[in-house]
């Protein structure tokens, strides 16, 4: 069972081509086909560069997710703390401009809050799923709230907007590239990278698949199972925070709309990814690519004139089920 | 005469039994009014505030119960507990949506309430004793005008739409109508959700997906942040202007400043709520006599006006 989350094994119980594993790149090779069809514009660079840096928010925060629900857990509050965080972070800013003067050190100690914040709040919903005893369906639904009302409440219901000299200084992060390549972009793929490896080399990575398996094993087999599950919640918020921290650059403003629905987005990019919602199996890669086809999604359909836009929501979900049938459908049969 | 009623009452009740007393004596008016849920809301929100606290100060026996809703289910729940818990006198209301709020507003009419519609009319206006609201055909007409005779009635245009509402339809309907004869050409429409960030990924993808873009109606300010944004980061600002709609504090700077990007705005002000709460609160303790229709006009902000609309406490 604790083997069950390794490539290798799961290759070798079915025989050949296994559709749970690779099902998501072929769902996402066909909508890059269905994009290049709709409008040749799909392929630019630009285009390329502009889903894959929008994807960054949500493909950040689904590592993450990957993480909780592997372990049998669930975070519905990742949303509304992105946009608390992000509020934090501007209003920390915009305090201590005119003590510190605009420069990098501000951005610095913005993004420390952020990341402070981030695992606090990983720390509060892990204690209360953990030592509450407490569904994390439940805790996370309440600090979702919470957090997203926090939000609302700093910013007097309208928007918390970036000192504009603090605006220019930070606007590279988002919009600045290394070697061609947005940092959003970069930082996604260090963030998956490091989850893959997380997930799929440490002692840690495979207890959570163990414990999403079957928790009451787990803790017979000698797992702290608490303390895993605490530290998967505050990877979490970890991922939730790295988001903030390219997310402000952006437009300089967090409000009550900031990350709505980010929690169902990264869900879904997590399951499309091939991950199992009632946990016990965990695909990082799978996640990163459930991510993008979100975006790709969106994108395709900006990209035509051919769909009434009152179709758009039809749409995306009748791709989000027919991708994750492509994997699940095959492997009821085997 | 009424005030000097219940300060004598609450200086004879003291401490102790003020605030049952209080509460039988003081005109209750409730105002129902959607959540922040986006930047206009929000401004709603913080101008609904300022209201209830400048009429409690300025009428003593005054009572504002403000109630926020998530949709129109709940704002229908909200109203039934203003009615029957709170027993309001007044009610000043801004509807979710025009049709599913018509019966139950009808109901506290029928209760023997004083109502008040703001913004979005019900689909049966004889309810209403007192309408207040922003005039959306107009907004969408006015802006059209301006992008007509901004372009000399010829170009590419995109629209980004707000939520699929009545107000939405209502804006885009008469700018569509108000285009018709000209060679003004609508590129793409999409809904971006009166929100930044929908409206930033929205225009991305109407750049990538049109090589010339004369104009963007974006119908409202916090769009048009997220468009600005877009259009900067594409490079392509020379090329086009932004058209947006509310008159969100940052919108107006620009247009004071003289910013060639965003030439002008639309106002359709959230400070509406509070017009409509003095007008009631008036009516109901000065027995003010009210007209029955208030119509906010959609004004056109220009670099020359600007300065008059511009308030930079508001949060919006």
């Amino acid at each position: 069972m604790t083997q069950s989350s390794m490539p290798d094994a799961v290759r070798r119980r079915s025989s050949g081509f296994d559709l749970k594993l690779w099902g998501p790149f072929l769902a996402l090779a066909g909508l890059i086909v269905l994009g290049t069809l709709v409008n040749p514009v799909f392929l630019s660079p630009g285009n390329i560069f502009n889903v894959l840096t929008r994807t960054a928010f949500i493909g950040i925060i689904a590592v993450g997710a990957t993480f909780v629900i592997t372990s049998g857990g669930i975070d519905l509050s990742v949303g509304s703390l992105a946009a608390f965080a992000s509020g934090v972070t501007i209003v920390t800013m915009n305090a201590l401009v005119p003590a510190m003067g605009p420069g990098w050190h501000v951005v610095a100690l913005g993004m420390l809050v952020a990341v402070g914040l981030g695992l606090a709040a990983g720390l509060v919903n892990g204690v209360l799923v953990t030592k509450g005893r407490i569904e994390a369906f439940i805790v996370t639904l309440g600090t979702m709230g919470i957090f997203r009302s926090l939000v609302t409440y700093l910013a007097d219901g309208g928007t918390l907007s970036l000192d504009s000299s603090m605006r220019s200084v930070y606007r590279p992060v988002y919009y600045g590239s290394l070697f061609g390549i947005p940092y959003p972009i970069l930082l996604f793929a260090v963030v998956a990278l490091i989850g893959a490896l997380i997930m799929y080399r440490t002692r840690f990575g495979r207890y959570c698949a163990a414990i999403g398996s079957n928790e009451e094993v787990a803790r017979y087999s000698a797992i702290d199972v608490d303390r895993v599950k605490l530290l998967a919640f505050m990877l979490q918020g970890l991922c939730v925070a790295l988001a903030v921290v390219i997310y402000v650059p952006r437009l300089g403003s967090a409000s009550a709309t900031t990350g709505l629905l980010w929690e169902l987005e990264a869900i879904a990019a997590v399951i499309i990814g091939g991950t199992m919602l009632k946990g016990g199996y965990g695909r990082v890669w799978g996640t990163v690519v459930g991510a993008v086809m979100l975006t790709l999604i969106d994108n395709i359909l900006n990209l035509t004139g051919a769909i009434s836009v009152y179709l758009n929501g039809a749409i995306q979900g009748a791709i989000i089920i027919v991708a994750v049938l492509l994997q699940r459908g095959t492997a009821s049969k085997r | 005469m009424k005030l000097k009623l219940s300060l004598a009452t609450a200086l004879v009740a003291g401490v102790l039994m003020a605030p049952a007393a209080w509460a039988q004596d003081k005109i209750k008016m409730g105002v129902s009014i959607p959540a922040a849920t986006h930047g206009w809301a929000g401004g709603l929100n913080w101008h609904a505030q300022q209201a209830e606290k400048r009429l409690e100060q300025k009428y003593p026996n005054l009572d504002v119960i403000l109630v926020t809703a998530r949709d129109v289910g709940r704002q229908a729940n909200d109203l039934e507990d203003l009615v029957s818990v709170r027993q309001i006198d007044a009610l000043v209301i801004l509807p979710f949506e025009s049709a599913p709020m018509t019966d139950p507003v009808r109901a506290v009419k029928d209760a023997g309430k004083f109502v008040t519609v703001v913004d979005r009319g019900l689909t049966d206006p004889s309810i209403q004793d007192l309408y207040v609201a922003g005039n959306n055909p107009e907004m969408g007409k006015v802006s059209a005008q301006y992008i007509k005779q901004k372009l000399n009635g010829k170009g590419d245009i995109v629209v980004l739409r707000g939520i699929p509402t009545v107000v939405d339809n209502q804006r885009v309907e008469a700018f569509q109508e108000e285009i018709k004869g000209s060679q003004i050409k609508v590129l793409g429409m999409e809904y971006a959700n009166w929100n930044r960030d929908d409206g930033f990924k929205v225009m991305q993808d109407f750049l990538s997906r049109f090589p010339k873009i004369d104009a963007v109606w974006a119908q409202d300010d916090d769009i048009a942040l997220g468009v600005i944004e877009a259009v900067k980061q594409a490079g392509r600002e020379k090329e086009m202007f932004i058209l947006g709609g509310a008159g969100m504090k940052d919108i107006i700077k620009r247009v004071m400043d003289k910013d060639t990007l965003v030439p002008a705005d639309v106002l359709y002000p959230p400070a509406m709520i509070a017009e409509a709460m003095e007008i009631t609160a008036r009516h109901l303790v000065e027995k003010a006599p009210i007209e029955k229709q208030y119509i906010i006009e959609a004004t056109l902000v220009t670099p020359e006006n600007a300065a008059k609309y511009y308030y930079p406490d508001s949060p919006f």
